[in-house]
Parts: C-alpha cells; sequence; structure tokens
C-alpha cells in the first residue's frame, strides 16, 4: 500500500511537470517526482518497529565479539538513508539552477508561460 | 608505473574549483591551466590504454565499499572524451573571448569532464548516477552560459528532460537495491544470474532504457537535443554531441544492458528499432534545417542511431547464441563509430563556431562563398563531412562497412539497405552544407570578414588530421588489438563482467 502511494505521488509530479505550462509548476513537478522517488528509497529500507542501524556495546555477544543476530535482524538498513541524503544534494543543486534559468527568463521574455516562449523551433 | 584510477576524476575535480580563483583579471593563467588539465589527461588515457584495473575507495572491499572499474571498453571512452575535451579547450581558449566570465565557463568544462570520467570508471551502479548528474548538471549550465533568451528556453527544455531522465535512472536503482541487496555492478550481475529477472528487476531495466535514452537523445526522446546543442558555444556543442550524449547515454546503456542484466533477443530488437528510427528520423529532420547547428544536431541524432544499432545487433546476435564473430563485428562497427563520431561529430561543431565568430550569423542562407575567405576552416570542414559521409579513405566509412557487413551477416538485409540509405541521405546534407556556407557567391555584408587563426586553427587541424587517420585504428593489427578489441570483448564477455571483477 504504502508503495502504491509512493507510485501515485510520482505519477503526480510526472502529469504535473507534463502537462503544465507554467515554468514553476514544472519545477514544482519535477520536485515531487523527486520526493516520490527519495521516499521510495527510505522505504525500502524501513522496518516495522525497527531501530536505528547504530552498534554500541550492548549489541556485541561478549563470548564470540560478534554482532548479535537479534540486531542484524531488527535494525533498520542505513544504505538507502546514505542514498538519499545524496540524491536530496543533488535535487537541491539542480532545483537552484532549474528556478535561477526561470528567473532569468522572466527577465527577457516578462511570462513564465512556456507557451509563448517559444523562439526556437523545427 | 600505474597510476591510480581516482586521479582520472580528481585532476578535473580540483582544477573545477581551483579556476574561479583567478578571476577576470588573471584569466589568462586560469585558461593555461585548464588547457594543461585537459591535455594531461590526454596523456594519461594513452598511458591507461591495455590496462585493466580495479580500485577500492578507501581499501573498503566490495561489495562493502565503492569501486572505480577500468576495462577495455572504460579505457577507449576516456580516450575518447580526453581527445574531444582537450580540442574543444583549445578552442574556446581564443573563442570564449566573446563571453564574460571565462574563468567561471573553464571551471564548468571541467566538472563536466570530471563527471564524463566518473561515470566511465564507476563500478557502482549509485555512483554511476551521482556522476552521471554532476555531468549533467554542468551541461545545463553551459547550454545556457551566453544568458540570451534562446540560450535559456534551450537550457531549460533540455534541464527539464535531463533531470526527468535522472530521476528515473534514480527509481531504477532504488528497484534493483530493492530486488537484490546490493549496488555494486558486478554483485547485482551475479545475483541476477542466480536467481533471474523478476518483475521488479525488468521494470528497472525498463527505466534504465528510458532514462539513458533520453540521456543520449534516441529518437522518441530526441526533442530537447536540437534545442540545446545549437544554443551552447560551440566548443560545448563540440563537447555534447561528440561525446556527452554518448558516455551518459550509450556507454551508460551498454554497460547495464549487457554487463549487469544480460542481453535477450527482446532488449536487443528494442535497441535495433530505436536505432533505426533515430537514425531515419535525424536524418529527414537534418536535410531540411537552415541553421548550420541546427542541422548538424539533428545530424547527431541520425549517427547515434548508427552507434545503437550496431550495439543493439551485437545483443541479438549474442542472445540468439549465433556466431560470435558476427556479434563482435556488429559491436564492433557500434564502438567504431561511436569514436569517429565523437572526433568528426566536435570537429563539425568547432568549424560551425569558427564561421560563427566570423559572420555572425548561424543562417545557410545568409552565407556562401567563405571559401577563399576561411580556407583551414573550410578544409576542416570538407574533412570532417568527407568523413561523416563515408568516402573511403576517411573514418567514417570503414565503421559504416563493418555495420553493413554485420547486418548482411546476421541476414537483415534491410537493415543493410537503410544503412546505406541513411548515409545517401547524409550525403546529401553535408553537399548542402558546402554548397551554401562554402561554396557560391560572397554577400556584400560578409565581404571584410576574416578568418580567427590561432588555437582555434590548431584545435581544428588537429581533429581533422585524427580523421584522417582514424581508419589506422582498424587496419594497423597492433592498434586495433590493443584499443579496439578489449572493448568489444567487455560487451561480448557480458554477464562474464561480474566474476572477472568479483575474482579482481
Amino acid at each position: 500500500m504504502p508503495y502504491a502511494l509512493c507510485f501515485l505521488l510520482f505519477m503526480i509530479g510526472l502529469y504535473c511537470a507534463v502537462v503544465k505550462k507554467n515554468m514553476v509548476k514544472i519545477v514544482i513537478g519535477i520536485m515531487v517526482m523527486e520526493y516520490a522517488v527519495n521516499l521510495f528509497l527510505i522505504m525500502l529500507g524501513y522496518r516495522t518497529g525497527g531501530e536505528a542501524p547504530i552498534i554500541d556495546k550492548t549489541h556485541i555477544d561478549p563470548q564470540t565479539g560478534q554482532i548479535i543476530a537479534s540486531f542484524i535482524s531488527s535494525s533498520v538498513d542505513p544504505l538507502p538513508q546514505a542514498l538519499v541524503l545524496t540524491a536530496i544534494v543533488i535535487s537541491l543543486g539542480s532545483l537552484a539552477l532549474m528556478i535561477s534559468i526561470c528567473i532569468r527568463t522572466y527577465g527577457e521574455y516578462g511570462t513564465f508561460d512556456i507557451t509563448e516562449i517559444r523562439r526556437l523551433r523545427g | 608505473m600505474s597510476i591510480p584510477l581516482p586521479v582520472f576524476i580528481a585532476i578535473p575535480l580540483i582544477a573545477a574549483f581551483l579556476l574561479p580563483i583567478f578571476g577576470k583579471k588573471r584569466k589568462a593563467i586560469a585558461t593555461f591551466l585548464a588547457n594543461l588539465v585537459t591535455i594531461l589527461l590526454f596523456v594519461l588515457a594513452i598511458s591507461s590504454i591495455g590496462r585493466t584495473d580495479v580500485y577500492e575507495v578507501g581499501k573498503w572491499p566490495i561489495p562493502l565499499g565503492i569501486n572505480l572499474v577500468l576495462d577495455g571498453l572504460s579505457s577507449l571512452l576516456l580516450l575518447a572524451i580526453s581527445v574531444v575535451s582537450s580540442a574543444a579547450m583549445l578552442f574556446s581558449t581564443r573563442y570564449m573571448e566573446q563571453y564574460t566570465a571565462k574563468s567561471k565557463y573553464l571551471s564548468l568544462f571541467l566538472l563536466m569532464v570530471a563527471g564524463m570520467n566518473g561515470v566511465v570508471l564507476s563500478g557502482d551502479i549509485f555512483n554511476l548516477f551521482v556522476f552521471l548528474e554532476i555531468a549533467s548538471l554542468a551541461s545545463y549550465a553551459l547550454v545556457g552560459f551566453g544568458c540570451g533568451p534562446e540560450e535559456l528556453e534551450a537550457s531549460f527544455k533540455y534541464m527539464v528532460l535531463g533531470t526527468i531522465a535522472s530521476i528515473l535512472i534514480l527509481f531504477g536503482v532504488g528497484l534493483v537495491y530493492g530486488n537484490t541487496g546490493t549496488l555494486n555492478m558486478a554483485y547485482i550481475s551475479k545475483t541476477i544470474q542466480a536467481s533471474g529477472l523478476n518483475a521488479g528487476l525488468a521494470f528497472a531495466l525498463g527505466l534504465f532504457i528510458t532514462g539513458f535514452g533520453l540521456k543520449a537523445a534516441l529518437v522518441p526522446f530526441h526533442a530537447w537535443l536540437p534545442d540545446a546543442h545549437p544554443s551552447a558555444p560551440a566548443p560545448i556543442s563540440a563537447m555534447l554531441s561528440g561525446i556527452l550524449i554518448k558516455t551518459l547515454g550509450i556507454y551508460a546503456l551498454a554497460r547495464v544492458v549487457f554487463n549487469v542484466f544480460g542481453v535477450s533477443v527482446e532488449v536487443g530488437w528494442l535497441l535495433v528499432v530505436l536505432g533505426i528510427l533515430s537514425m531515419v528520423a535525424g536524418a529527414f529532420l537534418a536535410i531540411g534545417q537552415w541553421d548550420l547547428k541546427r542541422l548538424l544536431a539533428y545530424s547527431s541524432i541520425s549517427q547515434i542511431g548508427y552507434v545503437i544499432l550496431g550495439i543493439g545487433l551485437g545483443a541479438t546476435l549474442i542472445a540468439k547464441g549465433a556466431n560470435v564473430a558476427w556479434a563482435s563485428l556488429a559491436i564492433l562497427g557500434g564502438l567504431f563509430h561511436l569514436v569517429n563520431h565523437a572526433v568528426y561529430k566536435s570537429l563539425l561543431f568547432l568549424t560551425s563556431g569558427s564561421v560563427e565568430m566570423s559572420t555572425g550569423t548561424r543562417q545557410m542562407r545568409e552565407m556562401g562563398g567563405l571559401a577563399e575567405r576561411m580556407p583551414v576552416t573550410r578544409a576542416a570542414c570538407t574533412v570532417a563531412s568527407a568523413s561523416i559521409v563515408g568516402v573511403p579513405p576517411f573514418a567514417g566509412f570503414w565503421s559504416k562497412l563493418i555495420l553493413v557487413i554485420a547486418a548482411v551477416q546476421a541476414h537483415l538485409y534491410w537493415v543493410a539497405a537503410i544503412i546505406v540509405f541513411v548515409s545517401l541521405c547524409t550525403l546529401i546534407m553535408y553537399l548542402k552544407v558546402q554548397r551554401y556556407v562554402f561554396l557560391g557567391e560572397l554577400p556584400e555584408s560578409l565581404q571584410g570578414i576574416k578568418e580567427h587563426g590561432g588555437s582555434m586553427a590548431v584545435a581544428m587541424v588537429f581533429l581533422a588530421c585524427l580523421c584522417a587517420l582514424m581508419g589506422l585504428l582498424l587496419l594497423v593489427p597492433s592498434l586495433k588489438h590493443n584499443i579496439l578489441d578489449p572493448a568489444v570483448g567487455v560487451l561480448i564477455e557480458g554477464l562474464g563482467y561480474s566474476t572477472r571483477i568479483i575474482s579482481m
């Protein structure tokens, strides 16, 4: 169920990016898609009732020196969280660039409507 | 002595962040340093030919850590990237004097090179995505570098489609991680071999083909390219058309399809169909263009079709279990065409930049008779046109010949016919370029123009010599054995990639 909702969010973002005529709304649509994918990555590592994947002394078996099995089976997968952090930084960069291009385009054309910004064709 | 692999990424990355320090006052130093970096990368790429190596970042063994892999395919692409970037950088030395903020331009340029080198070397699928985004973001900014209305429009269009492509790729990476539990390409491939493709992985493969296809501007996804490539400054058009779409699109697609997921007949046919569509549609659209750079951009779509056709044909033949010799011939044709196209298309864009700088226009109707005024540009453009059309001694002829032979051997005579037919269309469009730009009457408004020599001429002559000599890469056995064959071997080997990387 959460995966279906996440996919729905992705589709809403895609619809917004493809259909809307306003440049800023297109950017918003792309960011909604980005967040849907980030949410999907987080859900991959999620466990109901799981614990934070931080090892301290109580998680190490004193006899063998190994990490105890119950910790491994109950902790949340930390890798998707690291991926999402990276993905957020990248999307921040592209968002900043997109918005700055929008602002410059508004300065040149005086409108955000992409149907009026059409000097290139062919 | 073998240098560690991260050097290929670290040198341009460090230089990219150092150059803005020089600012406006000392931009000569910045330009010199940037040229030094690209030439150094060229030397390093030559020295790494024939070497296969795996580097574990931070000494973490895979699959815990990230690894960088240098094999035949990577070193072929590294070589192509460094050739095109050295020539484009040399050309920008003089060409970019028209623009302000040159050191920022150089910094973005090197960032793009760092991203592409990273894509080519990465052995980890998420790391590949990160480097792909570094190169893409730098290229979005470079397309809009002129900040005129048309540049901004093209940049926005490119950026929207490029970002959607990146999101699809990230989604695919997530699905792959969810289904295999690893991000290392070798281990993903091992898991897929053990358990086979399930629905989630097949969907991920579809997302990868769409995402990388958008980056490579294959035909249903090509809408951004004819706007973005002409709007960029000429050296950047050369970089984008020459190498960026190949590294981010074709290389990544080939690596994922052949080495990670493994080839199947359906995927092979999909690639062949995409390739033929791109070839035919790109060629037809190019003939009608009157804007010089737009014509070249459409021609890039058509030429990318040849590359993907060769690779797709190889995939189909491997999946059918046909004779490996014919499959490797098809892939050899595709990859050799990739390298050739990198050289001659970047040369054509550089000559278009030289023409535009002298005449101040890109409309072919307003030009004519430039042959006498711009002899070097004219000579370079003729060599490149002859090469792209496939006139025998030049490079383009050999790669197209191999593709035709491979298609005939696979008993796909109609594919061979289409290849020859598209070559004919290419001939028409480049005769048009020669006729309207260089021959005919010189219009009165262009009487006083003169050619810009110096570093621009050096860059063009360098690439023109390569165009004429590229055939040797195929004809001299030792060069073929060291440069092309290992690259073909990597794709033919397919899923054997995983055992090779894991045991290294």
